[in-house]
């Protein structure tokens, strides 16, 4: 024998439960702390979100904790000096909040809408939100416009629920999974369990995106795409469905709004609405009754098919018509979609023929007594097995509403939604479509908004203009340019603002968002435009807060920082009312609480704003005496109700915690959670876990529980009548507000289709694809979230440097070697960069991965680190704006429905740089360190065993 | 006994997750620490037991990509122990683990060239070779719950690409899954007998479609016979 390995020695450690924040999946961690240092993170293996499992991110917080970016204290611009020069002075919180407290108060006395909050990549979107409310500006929202509003916005105005944090594949019973674009990091470690389960069951995955990157490198079946197609590719795959008869008859006409008449008068008022009867309920033809009846009514047999003449002379067509001429068209058909997608006809039909063939005849039953929305018992639930997920490749285009539409059409129409096997609802989803609530339209002096500065418009009438039709918001959510952006439009603040169009604003607040860098299109002129001076020497953006954990690039144009915390150092909710965290079988939520102690002069944003609320006296944060309500975060979250009995914590609820979902405040709370290894879940009876959009008992229980404003069934929409009231507006043909602009007026008659459906995306219509063949898009490596990660000792290891990928054939066709530089140009300007030939990349397509490009001297990084010296964004290469156009206003680069940004439209030219040629470009001044900043070791050597080394 | 690891190629997604979590167990744990070059510039590097490859196989469009990671494979005919100078690398006669004592090791680096595997790792700041454990301190650490005394890298696996066992057992988990997959070992024709196996990836039976109907060009929608279905 061997002598006896060494066994560590516990006895000075402490074990902690907690969430993980190194990317968005918020995973649950079992920390194990040795002398204030962190030993070892790992999977909780209890947790409902990762069963114990951790990425390569997670297992590497260490590194964030010992980051050098970490800021250390509050920093002022020096007074005297410009900003983007880096030169600051550290001060006291006290004098930081005091002087953004003065500045923030006279706002809110004179013009509340002159403070813009927008926040990043947080988790804390329900905070955020109340307290830009409660501060009364329209100017909030998170970052959703840049990253998947289009997901988000189609999922809740077709289904109730939607891709990623709203919606799950049934792991353990899909038996083909069908993954269209991105989705490394959305989400992450869930879809690396599932994926496993799929396959070790046997099932097939379909991944289709223009590169054979992340969970691509395991799918059964590759599709390489043209970027911005799929919706044709779905829309296809729905052309061979129909013309076979392969569709679920009794799915569609119990739980959708496919048999719904649709009133068909061309060039009049009210065509293309629904047909309803004076109650406002929508008709349908029964055909036992021969009659038009409601379609509200059970135990009405609609039909799903047939043309009808109103009784005042209309004639009306069921949806389920109007869709199945639509598709069933030569311009549907694989032959035609193939021209567009790249993706071979018999491809096109062969994947139409495997869903069809696993919806209909592999289907599945689960044995479960359950009642739906009549009454009516039924004693098993069948699932039809095909379950899809999309994300940022779909979404980052501006015609990605309609294709997360088509997308989800296809399932509906297969009935694979929220059944065994398919694509299932996540707590507090499924909400009726579209949910409640319209975005706030007034801002008033000391006063707080009337309702949530988000909302879900269904017609003109909910746009937030004024009477001549001009946005009220800085970021033009909710005009007539983009009607139906439910999470604003932040990529357009810096633009807009400076502009002074629609308005001038004072005070920009950006909390955990990297706008001057990769979160922003057109970098460099972003940048430019912070320093921007009006013609009295003012800075066009007179005051810029950031608050963040770390030195980006944004820090280094503020006038005031704010140090945040990391996530091993804070109280956090990751709550129900924000973004959930459900597992589609139990409604979820969970915490983190501090783990390590303070070692710099820092707070976590959350207190801040807490401590803001207060001095600024905004109602939800003070007493009628003026005095502050909550002591801190924790003591607010304990107390804050949005509605009776219903907090941010959805866990041990009621004085004695005996309560879930709905109680009265519970001061113990946090310590039940903590106990609890920092998270709660509440398990669905079994017989509430499918089909919930007509789920009697779960419909009866998320009405009581406050998920829902009401127990009625939810009418998935395949026709969207909101949208068509949008098109009526373009068309003038709407009793309402009407776009005053024939730049707007053409847009919705064009995009505003009530059917999903394929257009080109906007800025490929302007661009000559002679002069730009290739798409050019971005992916996002596993080991890396976003920008966050070039800090990071051990991920940077793993991944420095990026570069431009590109079909090996394709690149050598145009005498481009490997690693050779080449210049790649767009119509927004150009970059110099070394090119990798591969063969998981579609012939007209170049990709990179994004945020690994660095501005020298930010992220704690060395000055010569190769984020910065050879590493790039793409983004200098996409414009904010779409390329001009004569007589026309310059229009955001996004969808033109929810303002999602478009990031993905952009086609380029790439030719080999001159010989002699090399090194990166642009590039960017160094930036100079923080006062106070750590220093950056030249070796380290991380050792909780040993002191004071690492 | 001989323990080691099965890696499934078929559900390795190229994660990194087994890298950074033996990265941060490792660097506190016996041959602490992992030590990390320039990490902050230019070229930043450092000690890792184990290393993802990434490559492509095929040619487009029939190109796949293949995830593979590597660490040390706990040979049955260890070289690297074998060309041992001091004695340092030797291999465990109870459960096979190769290890360094790091109190004898003199950093000459025959091991790593002895190594095909290119599994070991000289730690320029202490003068060691230092490789994979197999988290040996984790597997007899009767502190540790016992679903928990396994190599970090299989506990963090997202895609359960990695098992752990007993690969002399014929019913462990890891030599059932090495006779029903086909598992390979790599280089085999040198003959060190590696313990370490991968599974590859699986291939799948096509979807079956001609039990579908067949498409009606004649039919129009006008034609459609609707159903009677309660709503």
């Amino acid at each position: 024998m061997s002598k006896a390995p060494k066994i560590e020695d516990h006895s000075k450690q402490e074990i902690k439960y907690s969430t993980c924040y190194m990317c968005a999946c918020r995973c649950g961690i079992k920390v194990t702390i040795e002398d204030n240092r962190v030993r070892f993170i790992q999977g909780n293996r209890n947790h409902p979100i990762n069963k114990g499992v951790l990425c390569a991110k997670g297992s590497a917080g260490i590194m964030k904790q010992c980051s050098p970016a970490r800021l250390r204290n509050p920093l002022l611009r020096r007074p005297g000096t410009e900003r983007g020069a880096g030169d600051f002075i550290e001060i006291s919180w006290d004098e930081a909040l005091d002087m953004l407290a003065k500045r923030l108060a006279h706002i809110r006395a004179t013009d509340p809408n002159k403070l813009a909050f927008f926040t990043g990549r947080d988790q804390m979107q329900a905070l955020t939100r109340l307290w830009a409310e409660q501060f009364g500006t329209l100017n909030w929202s998170a970052h959703g416009g840049f990253c998947s509003v289009n997901m988000a916005a189609a999922g809740l105005y077709m289904l109730g629920h939607a891709f990623w944090e709203f919606g799950d594949p049934d792991w353990d019973r899909t038996k083909y999974f069908m993954l269209w674009g991105v989705a490394e990091d959305h989400s992450s470690n869930p879809f690396k369990i599932g994926i496993e389960k799929l396959k070790s069951r046997g099932g097939k995955f379909v991944g289709i995106n223009p590169a054979r990157t992340g969970y691509q490198a395991v799918a059964d079946e590759w599709v390489p795409i043209r970027p911005g197609t799929d919706a044709m590719l779905a829309l296809s795959m729905i052309h061979v469905l129909l013309s076979r008869e392969l569709f679920d008859w009794d799915f569609l006409v119990r739980y959708t709004n496919a048999p719904f008449l649709v009133v068909q008068t061309p060039g009049q008022k009210g065509d293309g609405l629904i047909w309803r009867d004076e109650s406002g309920a929508p008709l349908v033809w029964d055909l036992k009754k021969e009659d038009f009846v409601s379609g509200l009514e059970p135990h009405s047999h609609p039909a799903l098919f047939g043309e009808h003449t109103t009784p005042d002379g209309r004639t009306v067509k069921t949806v389920m018509s109007l869709l199945a001429e639509r598709y069933l068209s030569a311009r549907f058909a694989p032959e035609n979609a193939a021209k567009i997608c790249g993706v071979p006809a018999s491809t096109i039909e062969r994947l139409a023929l495997e869903v069809a063939h696993i919806a209909f005849k592999e289907s599945i039953e689960i044995d479960v007594q359950w009642t739906d929305w009549a009454g009516r018992k039924h004693d098993k639930f069948i699932g039809r097995p095909v379950s899809m997920h999309a994300m940022r490749g779909i979404s980052a285009h501006s015609n990605g509403f309609q294709a997360a539409r088509a997308i989800h059409l296809l399932q509906i129409l297969l009935g694979t939604i929220d059944c065994p096997g398919g694509f299932r609802a996540k707590a507090p989803y499924p909400k009726p479509v579209p949910p409640p609530g319209k975005p706030a339209k007034r801002a008033r002096p000391n006063t707080p908004l009337d309702a949530h500065p988000l909302g879900f418009p269904t017609a003109p009438e909910d746009l937030v203009i004024d009477e001549s039709g001009r946005p009220l918001r800085i970021d033009k959510a909710y005009s007539w340019e983009a009607p139906i952006a439910n999470h604003g439009l932040m990529h357009m603040v810096i633009t807009n603002a400076v502009n002074g169009d629609p308005y001038k604003i004072d005070t920009l607040i950006f909390f955990m968002a990297n706008m001057a860098w990769n979160s922003s299109m057109n970098t460099k002129n972003i940048q430019d435009m912070l320093r921007d001076k009006d013609e009295n020497g003012e800075y066009k953006i007179p005051f810029l807060v950031v608050a963040d954990a770390f030195h980006s690039e944004t820090v280094h144009f503020a006038d005031l920082v704010l140090p945040d915390t990391t996530y091993l150092e804070r109280y956090d909710a990751i709550s129900l009312l924000d973004r959930p965290i459900s597992e589609p079988d139990a409604i979820c939520d969970s915490i983190r609480h501090p783990l390590l102690d303070l070692d710099r002069n820092v707070r976590p944003w959350q207190e801040v704003l807490i401590d803001l609320g207060g001095r600024l006296k905004l109602p939800a944060f003070t007493h009628a005496d003026g005095t502050p309500k909550y002591s801190g975060y924790k003591d607010f979250i304990i107390h804050y109700e949005s509605q009776p009995g219903v907090g941010f914590l959805a866990g041990w609820r009621g004085k004695d915690g005996s309560q879930s979902l709905r109680g009265e405040p519970n001061p113990d709370q946090w310590e039940r959670y903590i106990e609890n290894q920092g998270f709660f879940q509440y398990h669905l009876p079994k017989a509430m876990r499918y089909f919930r959009f007509a789920n009697k008992e779960y419909l009866d229980f998320a009405h009581e529980v406050g998920f829902n404003k009401s127990a009625d069934p939810i009418i998935m929409e395949l026709y969207s009548e909101a949208i068509q009231r949008f098109r009526l507006a373009g068309l003038g043909l709407y009793d309402g507000p009407q776009p005053p602009n024939a730049v707007d007026r053409e847009r919705l008659v064009t995009y505003f289709d009530p059917l999903p459906d394929f257009y080109e995306p906007l800025e490929q219509q302007r661009i000559d694809k002679n002069e730009y063949p290739f798409f050019a898009v971005n992916q996002r490596p596993m080991m890396m979230y976003h920008s966050w990660d070039s800090q990071n000792a051990w991920l940077r290891q793993i991944i420095a440097q990026n570069y431009l990928y590109m079909n090996r054939v394709r690149g050598e066709s145009l005498g481009i070697k490997d690693g050779s530089w080449v210049w790649v140009e767009s119509h927004n300007g150009r970059i110099r960069v070394q090119a990798k030939l591969i063969e998981g990349c579609q012939e007209d397509t170049v990709w990179t991965w994004n945020g690994i490009g660095k501005q020298s001297g930010t992220w704690g990084l060395k000055p010569d680190a190769p984020e910065a010296t050879q590493g790039f964004l793409m983004n200098h290469l996409i414009s904010e704006l779409l390329p001009a156009k004569e007589g026309e206003r310059r229009l955001t680069n996004s969808d033109p429905i929810t303002g999602q940004a478009a990031w993905y439209d952009l086609m380029v030219k790439v030719t080999p740089a001159a010989p002699g040629e090399e090194g990166v470009w642009p590039t960017f001044a160094l930036v100079s360190p923080l006062p106070g900043a750590e220093a950056k070791p030249d070796i380290l050597q991380y050792n909780t065993r040993i002191r004071k080394q690492g | 006994m001989r323990l080691g690891l099965v890696i499934d190629l078929d559900t390795c997604v190229g994660c990194h997750a087994c890298a950074t979590s033996c990265k941060e167990w490792n660097t506190s744990s016996i041959t602490a620490p992992l030590t990390d070059y320039d990490p902050y510039g230019k070229e930043p590097s450092g000690v890792w037991f184990n290393r993802i490859r990434h490559y492509e196989v095929g040619d487009y469009p029939n190109n796949k990509t293949i995830n593979f990671p590597m660490s040390c494979m706990h040979c049955e005919n260890a070289e690297c122990v074998t060309v041992c100078p001091t004695g340092a690398s030797y291999k465990r006669p109870e459960d096979g683990i190769v290890l360094v004592d790091q109190d004898k090791c003199m950093g000459c680096n025959y091991c790593s060239w002895a190594c095909p595997y290119g599994a070991r790792e000289l730690d320029r700041e202490s003068g060691t070779m230092k490789k994979c454990t197999l988290c040996v301190d984790r597997l007899y650490d009767e502190a540790l719950p016992v679903e928990e005394r396994k190599p970090a890298c299989v506990l963090a696996c997202p895609a359960h690409a990695r098992m752990f066992g007993d690969l002399d057992d014929p019913q462990s988990t890891v030599s059932r899954a090495v006779r029903d997959r086909g598992g390979y070992a790599l280089m085999p024709e040198l003959n060190y007998n590696p313990t370490n196996h991968y599974l590859p990836p699986r291939t799948r039976a096509p979807v079956p479609t001609n039990d579908l109907g067949r498409p009606s060009l004649a039919r129009k929608v006008k034609e459609w016979v609707n159903r009677v279905i309660e709503r």
